[in-house]
């Protein structure tokens, strides 16, 4: 019995043991580093352009991390989103239009947010309850957002008001480098911001993220130990849907101050870019977030100060290029699986 | 629902634990269970013996709550129950070890073992409580198993004490062990059956499914046989015997000629009539003779993660000889046969077959050089299910004349050819356009074999040629491999099953970690000696 068991336990004790920094890890940390110097050098060099880049990053980043705790949510119970850019589109819509009729800009972000949490209903229907293709649903979910916000989209309509507007929190608005950036914004990314940790902890820590997590990996698993999987997959994508809502409520009421056409802009499709090079953390996407907004904030930028003698349509490329760039190389760190039940409908037998 | 666990076991001890009375469960007109009663009492281990598709684990899911009855009772602890899902039954104290294990590989085996019912605090999993309770348990039941290790990381048979240990958990006083064995070596499996023993001492009551007669003869007090959704025979170990339970199991006797050894060596082969001793066979191929067809050298290749498989594996297989490659699975038998017939790339090492390199082949170039493959996922690489028979007969070869001409497919032929495999080879199907998918899963493998066997073939590699389906099939097949042998074939037979690779070879080669780590020959190695070997242990301590 000893003999049996021994090679069992130390591939067990030997995998336990090896669990220290990967490469990735060392990777991110070094990279941070370096950004953090180089940051705190721009910043000696010229405060205000250091300072505006830095609130665009933030700013581009909020959108970016709303929709990938979205996406993440529904990825971890098994469901692929890629309706996000249709769920900011379509409560973008919303979330101006009653505000603009209310005059209440809090009115109009609950109405931002019950949109984004229809829409994630009906992706739920679809892909979660009549186990549609969930690319299918999906892009139903963006195409839907288009023709109904351009049918209904109202070119006289303004919010009548201003948008939110940036709040000091005391004296850490007056730090150097990063106060304007981080502690002198408006309220939603406030609300974001404590969003993500409060996601991250949940998903990592709570009943309901260790089920999520055994929703999306073996659903088979989970419904045998009790736990109702459409059910749990129907409240998370759905909920995860709000996510997106306050997303959309922020580019219109927060970000922006108005609604125009697509004005999502392929920034939900970007989202799960986010996610993804994040490894479907809600700490790891806002770094990630963090890094696309920088260079999305970056070509903003340089197209104000014409610093590159070139065609604006190409600065503003950048963010997409660096896209593409990144996601190709987050391949050498080492690739993050999926989700084993990623994309697959839950069938009750 | 630990609550409603408490209340079970608070009550007094139950006559009887779990049972079902006149259970019939039908799909659509398929009778899978037929007026079927058994009975499990506390401290006992209830044997239900069956073929496949006999209608055992439609019994079990019936009594777990997975299906509902069409007639009859489930009785849990004394009390006539409906159940509407497992939870109802696990909410009672049945616990399910299933075959295909139920467990979140990325999670931590804690996680797993807790999952559903948390220990909370404040919503947050309490995971030093989880810790402790699992840790008391394991050590309760003897049930070692590192608690923070991935599910991912562990071998099998740790994955299967955390299964067991999940049921526990929940305060299980039934448990249902589906072909818990399947997966095991015979020393994992020993090793198991005293795990279930020791639970029984402890007033748990165990049903457990199998076909493997030996298993049944050596750990359950009461057996029960089932064949066609019928119960056949209620008995217990002391007042029957392996071969009068084959008999049983498969309604006629069986004989599976050929094989060379005494009834009660083997599983399935232990019904055998008398065979002819090995010794009598014809001896064409006594090694060193007969040409090598298959030779592999140094061969490397990786799994689909990227991890080394097979790792610097050399054998080689002559005309006239059935090599067995032995071994639990996932030490890298799957990635063997894909690197031979060119479903995967080797990272190094060579192949030949017939004296030409075959290194890198394509699978097609393989097949053209004169390779039977009867692979190992007859879904997935061995037959086009939404395709007709007919057109699955010719798939090795419908590029080639007499079944295509000027790049177009010639119908009369292939369908004449497939007529003659489905007649020579007792493929059952209404006719030659039924779609593969229509077959049994034997009549899927015999339609496979035929294909395989219809062209002229120097090596045949056969993996898990007989997995799933039943022992009339198994019969059959073994036959016809062992003739294609005695016509001078070589053949590499890859399998699970120990009884099958010993049944069937002349030599057998004990892979373990993507090495072969011995060569033995099976007229005189023990099953424990194989048993070691596969479990890792180096060659020169099973010989002492």
């Amino acid at each position: 019995m000893t003999a049996r068991a021994g090679p069992d336990l130390a591939a067990a004790s030997g995998n336990a043991g090896m669990r220290g920094w990967s490469p990735q890890r060392v990777w991110s940390v070094a990279g941070a580093v370096v950004l953090v110097a180089l940051v705190w050098g721009f910043y000696a060099w010229d405060g205000a352009q250091t300072t505006a880049v830095l609130g665009g990053t933030v700013r581009a980043a909020t959108l970016l991390v709303l929709g990938a705790m979205c996406g993440m949510i529904g990825e971890r119970s098994g469901i692929v989103n890629i309706g996000i850019e249709g769920q900011f589109l379509m409560s973008a819509f919303t979330a101006f239009t009653v505000a603009s009729m209310s005059g209440s800009l809090f009115l109009g972000v609950v109405a931002g947010v019950s949109t984004g949490l229809a829409m994630g209903w009906m992706l739920a229907a679809m892909s979660v309850g009549l186990r549609t293709d969930q690319i299918i649903a999906g892009t139903v979910l963006n195409i839907a957002a288009l023709g109904l916000t351009s049918f209904f989209y109202d070119r006289g309509r303004s919010l009548g008001q201003p948008k939110y507007q940036s709040i000091e929190l005391g004296p850490l608005a007056d730090l150097p480098v990063v106060g304007t950036a981080l502690f002198n914004r408006p309220p939603l990314t406030y609300l974001a911001l404590v969003l993500v940790v409060v996601l991250h902890v949940l998903l990592l820590r709570s009943v309901w993220g260790m089920r999520t997590t055994a929703i999306g990996e073996h659903p088979g698993a989970a419904a045998t130990v009790g736990i109702d999987v459409i059910r749990l997959r129907y409240w998370n994508v759905t909920l995860a849907g709000g996510l997106a809502g306050l997303g959309g409520a922020y580019l219109a009421l927060e970000s922006v101050g108005t609604f125009t056409r697509a004005m999502s802009g392929g920034r939900g499709f970007l989202a799960l870019a986010v996610m993804i090079f994040g490894r479907r953390t809600p700490l790891g996407a806002y770094a990630a977030a963090l890094f696309f907004g920088f260079t999305t904030a970056l070509q903003g930028q340089f197209q104000l100060n014409d610093t590159f003698d070139i065609p604006a349509q190409f600065v503003g490329m950048l963010p997409f290029v660096v896209t593409i760039i990144v996601v190709a190389a987050a391949g050498l760190f080492g690739r993050m699986r999926d989700p084993a039940a990623l994309g697959q409908p839950y069938e009750v037998r | 629902m630990v609550a409603a666990a408490e209340t079970v076991a608070a009550q007094a001890e139950p006559e009887v634990l779990l049972a079902g009375h006149g259970i019939t469960k039908r799909f659509g007109p398929v009778v899978a269970n037929d007026d079927v009663s058994v009975e499990l009492r506390p401290g006992r281990i209830l044997a239900l013996l069956g073929e496949n598709g006999a209608g055992k684990s439609t019994l079990v899911n019936v009594l777990f709550g997975l299906h509902r009855p069409d007639a009859g009772q489930v009785v849990i602890a004394d009390e006539h129950v409906e159940l509407s899902s497992p939870h109802d039954a696990i909410a009672r104290g049945v616990g399910m070890v299933h075959q295909h294990f139920q467990l979140v590989p990325p999670m931590s085996v804690v996680r797993n073992i807790v999952l559903g019912a948390e220990p909370r605090k404040l919503g947050m999993i309490d995971v030093a409580q989880a810790r402790r309770r699992v840790m008391d348990l394991a050590d309760r039941f003897g049930l070692h198993v590192d608690p923070d290790a991935a599910v991912e990381d562990l071998p099998v048979g740790a994955q299967q004490r955390v299964e067991i240990l999940k049921a526990l958990y929940r305060d299980a006083r039934v448990l249902i062990a589906d072909e818990p064995t399947a997966v095991l070596t015979p020393q994992e499996t020993d090793h198991l059956l005293d795990v279930l023993r020791g639970l029984t001492d402890q007033g748990v009551g165990i049903v457990f499914i199998t076909h493997k007669l030996r298993e049944v003869m050596a750990a359950a007090d009461d057996i029960v046989v089932l064949r066609e959704g019928r119960v056949v025979g209620t008995t217990t170990p002391a007042q029957t015997s392996e071969a009068a339970l084959a008999e049983l199991m498969v309604g006629r006797a069986v004989d599976l000629h050929g094989d060379r050894f005494e009834s009660g060596a083997t599983g399935v082969g232990s019904a055998v009539s008398t065979a002819a001793a090995y010794s009598d066979e014809k001896p064409a191929a006594e090694a060193g003779e007969l040409p090598v067809v298959l030779d592999i050298a140094g061969l490397c290749a990786d799994d689909d993660r990227g991890q080394r498989a097979v790792d610097e594996l050399s054998l080689a297989v002559r005309a006239g000889e059935i090599v067995g490659v032995a071994g639990v699975e996932g030490n890298g038998q799957r990635e063997l046969v894909e690197a031979i017939t060119g479903l995967r790339h080797a990272t190094a090492g060579t192949v030949s077959i017939s004296d030409r390199d075959a290194s890198g082949a394509r699978p097609r170039q393989v097949t053209v050089i004169g390779v039977g493959h009867i692979p190992e996922d007859r879904a997935k690489h061995g037959l086009i299910g939404s395709y007709s028979v007919a057109d699955n007969s010719v798939l090795n070869r419908y590029f080639k004349r007499p079944f295509a001409a000027g790049g177009m497919l010639r119908r009369d032929r292939i369908d004449s050819h497939a007529r003659d495999v489905v007649a020579t080879f007792d493929v059952r199907t209404p006719d030659v356009e039924s779609p593969a998918d229509s077959l049994s899963g034997g009549n899927k493998q015999k339609l496979i074999v035929g294909r395989e066997f219809s062209d002229e073939i120097d090596l045949l590699i056969a993996a898990q040629p007989t997995r799933g389906i039943d022992i009339g099939a198994i019969e059959f097949i073994w036959r016809r491999i062992r003739e294609r042998r005695d016509e001078g074939t070589a053949v590499l037979l890859v399998s699970a099953e120990l009884d099958e690779v010993l049944a069937l070879s002349d030599r057998v080669a004990v892979m373990y970690e993507g090495r072969i780590v011995a060569t033995v020959d099976p007229r005189t190695a023990t099953r424990e000696e194989i048993g070691l070997l596969m479990a890792g242990a180096a060659p020169a301590e099973v010989g002492s």
